[in-house]
């Protein structure tokens, strides 16, 4: 948690990770802005489908449409800080010559689309019985 | 490798650069599309005052990201001294994208 505090003041003192280590071959700079890109849309895509569960499925009960929309957007949220700090930690890693930062992430956002995925099925199922 | 080519002289085969600007518009364009249907949103459940503001909100919050995205591109087109992204810069596009989905949160409520 600690960590993850310093990482935010990094976020808004750019100078900070510049001044750190040395600079790597900007082509690995390069290739980790790709990767949080890749991480951002990821969670443009989430908040897409938020709006889309609210947009698309208006049969729905009020209370499971919301809470569908509000699970899908709060999940891009949380990936696009993921993104951020992900970033962060990689430049800094890349600048001091260590290992990159391994993360629990990806698997715990898979799961969580999953499960997402399962109980739209359940519930526009459930909801058309109804 | 001629060395007449100016600005790209010691370029990268990999076209690291260009590949990296691509990236950049695909998310922009997943941005664009985040803000269509926040518009969308906005004017099916009929307009309320706090749906057009958000709705307003979400349009103004993509024109942000759109000039980061410009920014950078700008940037990255030169070549010169291939500079890395900006902390800010990162963290403006966050932003951006968080208070798209608070927008979002205040559309579907």
């Amino acid at each position: 948690m600690i960590e993850f505090a310093r990482n935010v003041r990094l976020w808004f003192a750019p100078q900070e990770v510049r001044e750190e280590g040395h600079t790597p071959d900007y082509r690995f700079s390069l290739a980790n802005e790709r990767t949080f890109l890749a991480w951002l849309r990821t969670a443009l895509a989430l908040i897409g489908g938020g709006f889309a569960v609210d947009q698309f499925l208006p049969d729905l009960r009020w209370g499971w449409r919301v809470g569908l929309a509000l699970a899908l957007l709060a999940a891009g949220v949380l990936c696009s800080l993921r993104a951020v700090n992900h970033w962060v930690r990689c430049e800094r890693a890349m600048r001091h010559d260590q290992d990159l930062p391994v993360s629990r992430f990806p698997a715990l956002l898979s799961v969580v689309v999953a499960v997402v995925a399962v109980v739209m099925v359940v519930v526009v199922l459930a909801g058309w019985e109804g | 490798m001629s060395s007449t080519e100016g600005p790209a002289e010691g370029r990268d085969p990999g076209l690291q650069p260009e590949r990296t600007r691509l990236a950049w518009r695909r998310t922009t364009l997943s941005g664009t599309v985040v803000a269509v249907l926040a518009v969308k949103t906005a004017l099916h459940g009929g307009t309320s005052p706090l749906g057009v503001i958000a709705c307003a909100l979400c349009c103004a919050l993509w024109l942000g990201f759109l000039l980061v995205a410009h920014r950078r591109i700008g940037v990255l087109a030169t070549g010169a001294g291939h500079p890395g992204l900006a902390t800010r810069q990162a963290t403006m596009a966050v932003l951006c994208t968080v208070a798209m989905a608070a927008c979002g949160a205040v559309l579907v409520f």
